[in-house]
């Protein structure tokens, strides 16, 4: 069974919490606050004022220029604040906040139950349309998917890769997706592949989930679809998009500024595919998103299509309320997420999962000293070696650091996982590696020729 | 909220891994070779190991105390571990005495000295082994005969390496089913092959080591004795020779035991396989035409040295390069 090439953790997935709950739809909420910032790129630009009217799919924030996505409204009521907020790690942020009254949709948007096959459009239709709706990267990392679809000039487009993989433990959001909404799900593949002109399109799914990759597999044969499933030894972080392609293709992107394009990949998550289906079939821009709450403390973990700008609060007392005691809650998976400050904070369109982490799990584990046991450089999915840029970032050695690729760090935190000394390894390597790209900015910049 | 919250930057979990069970595994994986050698050489050698024990793990507390300060470093257990691998590297009739200024050495010269675990250049059992075989080099030298089953003894109390070099037996005569279940003259922790083989294979099971250093060095020193029979002229020795130095002296607890030491062996893959591939050349050239019969302890010792150079210039395989650099 296929995988990544180089290192990997395997932590105890703790999928069996939510894995066997069935979507639930969870009541609307009587007021959210959508963040203009919830995409990678530059924050939309807000299209409302305090006092205006809006319906549920209506557009509230324009992209600002192209690395940026446009945003709609979640629920149809009156904008009672445009204003900074607090967002989930106690930061202020600019964020529309409206007060709901019913639930009336924009007319256009198509909400019967029919599935819709049939897809005339063009290429450039169809990138249109996905940027009209809003549509990021709904596994975590939020790039806007037209931007991604975009081939630059030079490039083809070989493979499609759809990431089924959910390898973060705990959250189980794809996997409900694929499982109730595998039809639209390949569609979604079908209208990407004719975005992109791609003969080739895979969905990776870890081995974990038999029951998806089974259920997948006799949808695309039942109705033929020209696509396949390839079921991956469960390991992470193979929902990294670059040990993803490695893992189906074998190729491996080529460090910064390397694209997957470079090596003729695009990679979409599971999730994401279903909303591109919904935006081109059914005009219906990224105003949900299924939204995992797990732990294995709460009372009843669940997995609930929420809409955007819900508050976190509303999720965990769904699942019956923290535990007592010590918790972090952590917005995402444990191996990626961010711990949350404050759970007033809205849903936003890179939430898959809420985790509730408890007692002694919610603190770290007590640092000691680095005994060299090499474990940190043998789980580096990248190659790097993460004691020594680590500790080089401690003494801000940033020349060193940089030749040592430090910009090559994904983030994955296998390193800080393994270490059975408890190092806080990523800590600094982050330090390290936001330091460096400052400087290698500054350094484009410097030597850039003047006007 | 009766809730008190903790904030961190990911990742939120952690593997079950720790310094403690480490060590703790080490230490379960010597013990069937320690259970042979008391088959062998009977209840003096659990006298040695428990004074080697001991005496690291008090010189350890008293130094952290009086010396260092900061907290006590016993509870990870590295100084039970180095007393064990110490006592291992000891006749079983030693003087109890030596085994305390043994431990003094590893631990106070080889392992504090540096600021502790993580920090020595240098594997401290080894440290501590070495200085005693200078120093009393009669003491450590002087093989009590095994006592188990019925032992003849074909090498009047020389290790099986001795006796080869002295050319008072010729390897053809040793016996190699002796050498496998540790009925030969050496140091009592040295002598059980099958059982550090076993003790190895848990290890690899529990993740504590790879397999490269051990597969690298008993590789390495098969290929050369192979190699070197074959030059004399081959016959019986061709076939015999490889597995002979790979059960007599220290080299597998040397290859499994010491070389793998994490502090003082290389952080990749590669570097890994440079080092053992080193200890294995280093130790035959002394065994084969060194001054000693046996020279596991300075081969690693030496690739100890070379180690930080291993780290600097050996490079992991980088994603997305087709070079290592």
């Amino acid at each position: 069974m296929k995988t990544f090439p180089l290192g990997g953790v395997h932590p105890s997935d703790n999928k069996k919490w939510s894995c066997a709950k069935p979507v639930e739809v969870l009541e609307l909420p009587d007021v959210v606050n959508i963040p203009l910032g919830q995409h990678i790129g530059a924050p939309a630009t807000a299209k409302v004022a305090k006092g205006d009217k809006v319906l549920t799919g209506q557009l509230i924030a324009e992209a600002t220029g192209f690395m940026s996505a446009n945003i709609h409204s979640p629920i149809s009521g009156t904008v009672t604040a445009v204003d900074m907020q607090l967002n989930g790690q106690g930061l202020r942020q600019m964020m529309i906040t409206i007060k709901r009254e019913g639930d009336e949709w924009m007319p256009e948007i198509d909400r019967s139950a029919e599935i819709k096959r049939e897809c005339n459009l063009d290429s450039a239709a169809i990138i249109a349309k996905i940027k009209d709706a809003g549509i990021v990267g709904m596994g975590g990392a939020t790039f806007p998917t037209h931007v991604k679809l975009s081939i630059p000039n030079g490039c083809k487009a070989e493979y499609l890769i759809i990431n089924g993989v959910e390898c973060e433990p705990y959250l189980t959001s794809d996997h409900r997706t694929m499982l109730e909404r595998g039809e639209e799900l390949l569609i979604g593949v079908e209208i990407l592949k004719k975005a992109l002109n791609v003969e080739k399109a895979i969905i990776g799914i870890e081995n974990n989930k038999p029951d998806a990759i089974a259920h997948l597999r006799k949808l695309i044969a039942e109705k033929q679809f020209a696509v396949t499933v390839e079921p991956l030894k469960v390991q992470y972080p193979q929902g990294g998009e670059k040990q993803l392609i490695a893992a189906v293709t074998g190729r491996e992107v080529p460090p910064p500024p390397g694209l997957p394009i470079h090596v003729g990949a695009v990679v979409c998550n599971a999730s994401t595919s279903v909303a591109i289906y919904e935006a081109v079939q059914k005009n219906k821009p990224l105003i949900e998103r299924v939204v995992t709450i797990t732990g294995k403390s709460l009372k009843e973990p669940r997995n609930l299509l929420t809409r955007m700008g819900t508050p976190v609060a509303k999720l965990v007392e769904m699942a019956g309320g923290l535990p007592e005691g010590d918790v972090k809650v952590v917005n995402g998976g444990p191996m990626m997420g961010r711990a949350m400050v404050n759970l007033d904070s809205p849903v936003t369109k890179g939430c898959s999962g809420v985790t509730v982490l408890s007692g002694k799990e919610a603190n770290r584990v007590e640092a000691e000293t680095c005994i060299k046991c090499a474990k940190c450089v043998s789980a580096c999915p990248m190659g790097l070696e993460p004691y020594l840029i680590s500790k080089m970032s401690k003494k801000q050695m940033w020349d060193g650091v940089e030749s040592e690729r430090i910009t090559d760090c994904i983030e994955c935190g296998c390193c800080q996982y393994t270490c059975p000394a408890g190092l806080p390894l990523l800590d600094y390597i982050r330090l390290g590696k936001q330091t460096v790209m400052g400087i290698i900015r500054a350094r484009a910049a410097a030597n850039a020729p003047k006007k | 909220m009766a809730n008190k919250f903790f904030v961190a930057p990911s990742p939120h979990v952690h593997s079950a891994q720790s310094t403690q069970s480490l060590m703790r595994d080490v230490i379960i994986a010597l013990l069937p070779a320690l259970a042979v050698s008391v088959w062998v050489y009977g209840l003096n050698v659990l006298l040695v190991t428990a004074v080697a024990v001991v005496s690291c793990v008090l010189f350890e507390f008293l130094i952290q105390k009086y010396l260092l300060g900061g907290a006590s470093t016993i509870g990870n257990l590295s100084a039970v571990v180095t007393g064990v691998l110490l006592a291992f590297n000891l006749p079983s009739n030693i003087p109890l005495w030596i085994v305390v200024i043994g431990a003094a050495v590893a631990i106070g010269v080889a392992k504090m000295t540096f600021g502790g675990l993580g920090r020595n250049p240098f594997n401290p059992a080894l440290v501590g082994r070495v200085f005693l075989l200078i120093a009393y080099p009669v003491q450590m030298t002087s093989f009590a005969k095994p006592t188990a089953g019925q032992y003849v003894d074909t090498f009047s109390g020389a290790t099986p390496l001795a006796a080869v070099k002295a050319n008072l037996v010729e390897v053809s005569d040793v016996n190699l089913l002796n050498m496998l279940n540790g009925m030969m003259p050496g140091s009592l922790g040295e002598i059980a092959s099958l059982a550090l083989i076993i003790g190895g294979l848990y290890m690899l099971w529990r993740k504590v080591i790879t397999w490269h250093i051990p597969v690298a060095v008993l590789g390495t020193m098969a290929l050369f004795a192979a190699v070197v029979a074959f030059m004399k002229g081959g016959g019986s020795l061709f076939y015999e020779l490889p597995a002979f130095h790979l059960m007599a002296g220290g080299a597998l607890l040397g290859a499994i035991f010491m070389a793998t030491d994490y502090v003082t062996s290389p952080m990749t893959h590669k570097g890994m396989l440079i080092y053992g591939v080193g200890i294995g050349l280093i130790t035959m050239v002394i065994r084969l035409w060194g001054a000693y019969p046996e020279g596991m302890s300075f081969a690693i010792l030496f690739m100890n040295a070379v180690t930080p150079l291993i780290n600097k210039y050996v490079k992991p395989k980088r994603f997305g390069l087709m070079s290592g650099k």
